[in-house]
């Protein structure tokens, strides 16, 4: 794992595999957008309502990876203070950021038609909700130091202590009877949705899996080069 | 032993010399509640309707005033680090911090709770209760605020922040308690909810310190 913590053996690295994530994921997004908007079958109650799916699932789904992903490379940061794992959890928090944020825009377009309504206070949206607030929470206090060093290591202990609230969405279903529907995908006796709708619907999450990859290791990148540009500038200052 | 009942008795006396800090906890509770019948009027019913969550949500926020005072005063003379020095472990000082500040807001949070319930109109038979909630939930509110003010030291805007951070943690708490109130209106018996709050409770109490306390070895660090 240490091997990878070297910056320039990093960035040549995802240099190298950049083009590939890049690839594969325009595949992914062009075979799923096709399935899933024009070849799929129409839901039999919601119409092509359904097909708003296609994008919310694997975004809630990647709103969950976000933050487990973010909690792993800060526990791996406090505890090995591996400089890179430190950077992957700050370049990870906005896009989780945004992946909370565009699964419960796209939940809201389909709950109104579904539901009758935009909002409803339900285990599920609610949990969601509180994954988007620690998100924002998780940025902003990474934010209030003057010092970055203390800032990655306060906004480490609050990913982990924000936790608790990941199993929490993942059963908020489960445990109590609202108006989202039960999980119908991962769940023990196997998915309860026809192979038509599954296929375009992996291949999605699949993509945006990939899109997350590809952003991450840019932002890594970025984020290095403005650590890097950082140290100059001080060297340049101290050096008056 | 010692040496706890002598952090203890610091502590106490500490938060006793500033008990304007908690008189003005008990001052922004009774306001904020106060409030409400201005904003959605004072028709008994309504009142008696949302009173119960009304409270709960008022003393969250009175909570989230004193907390940032928590660690603050420590961090800015410099007997933080003492403190992360001395042969106490940390997580037992952050106990006691967490007590002292639970014994200065949460208990006269509680104590304040029967007048607001008299002004809410909030029926009788879910006044114990509702006591029993403020009972089991302001020291939650305590443990998960201490982490929330560790981790904010020596940050901008401190107070604000904390606020972001520490009240997504405790959404649960408030649904529990605002949930046992309501189901002994409607005759469901609040026990599920109770136990649920005890659970938090035991898990903030088994979890918080650590965390805290490792927030604070950093703030000093």
């Amino acid at each position: 794992m240490h091997y990878f913590a070297n910056p320039t053996r990093f960035q040549r690295l995802s240099r190298r595999v950049e083009p590939w994530l890049l690839g594969l994921m325009l595949i992914c997004f062009a075979a799923g957008l096709y399935l899933s908007l024009f070849a799929s079958p129409v839901d039999y109650q919601q119409g092509h309502t359904v097909r708003i799916m296609y994008i919310h699932v694997p975004a809630a789904w990647m709103a969950l990876f976000c933050y487990t992903a973010m909690a792993v490379s800060a526990a791996v940061a406090l505890i090995w203070k591996h400089a890179l794992a430190d950077v992957a959890a700050k370049a990870t928090a906005p896009i989780g950021a945004a992946f909370t944020f565009l699964s419960l825009v796209t939940g809201s377009l389909w709950g109104k038609p579904m539901w009758g309504t935009w909002w409803v206070w339900d285990a599920r949206l609610t949990s969601v909700l509180v994954l988007f607030f620690l998100y924002l929470g998780y940025m902003a206090l990474r934010d209030a130091f003057d010092e970055p060093g203390r800032g990655a290591r306060a906004s480490a202990i609050l990913v982990l202590v924000g936790f608790v609230n990941v199993p929490i969405i993942k059963f908020s279903v489960d445990w109590w009877n609202t108006l989202h529907q039960p999980s119908s995908v991962l769940r023990m006796q196997g998915p309860t949705i026809h192979p038509d709708m599954l296929t375009p619907l992996f291949l999605m999450a699949a993509a945006f899996q990939l899109y997350y990859f590809w952003l991450l290791l840019i932002r890594i990148r970025c984020e290095l080069m403005s650590n890097r540009v950082r140290a100059l500038r001080h060297r340049q200052a101290a050096a008056g | 032993m010692n040496a706890v009942s002598i952090l203890f008795r610091r502590e106490m006396r500490l938060a006793m010399r500033q008990s304007a800090d908690s008189l003005m906890v008990i001052a922004f509770f009774v306001i904020a509640v106060v409030l409400f019948p201005f904003g959605v009027g004072p028709e008994p019913n309504m009142l008696a309707r949302i009173g119960p969550g009304v409270i709960w949500v008022a003393a969250l926020l009175a909570a989230m005033l004193s907390m940032d005072r928590m660690f603050m005063g420590d961090y800015e003379d410099g007997s933080l680090e003492l403190l992360v020095l001395s042969p106490v472990a940390l997580e037992v000082a952050v106990c006691i911090k967490v007590l002292v500040h639970w014994l200065t807001t949460g208990v006269p949070l509680i104590c304040a709770a029967p007048l607001l319930f008299v002004m809410m109109n909030v029926p009788g038979e879910i006044w114990p209760v509702l006591l029993l909630t403020l009972l089991l939930g302001t020291p939650v509110l305590s443990l998960i605020g201490s982490i929330g003010a560790a981790l904010t030291l020596g940050a901008r805007r401190g107070g604000v922040l904390l606020s972001l951070l520490i009240l997504p943690l405790v959404i649960p708490v408030l649904i529990f308690a605002a949930g046992a109130g309501d189901a002994v209106l409607y005759g469901e018996g609040a026990k599920a909810n109770l136990m649920l709050l005890g659970g938090v409770l035991l898990a903030a109490l088994a979890l918080t310190p650590w965390a805290t306390a490792q927030a604070l070895r950093e703030a000093v660090a």
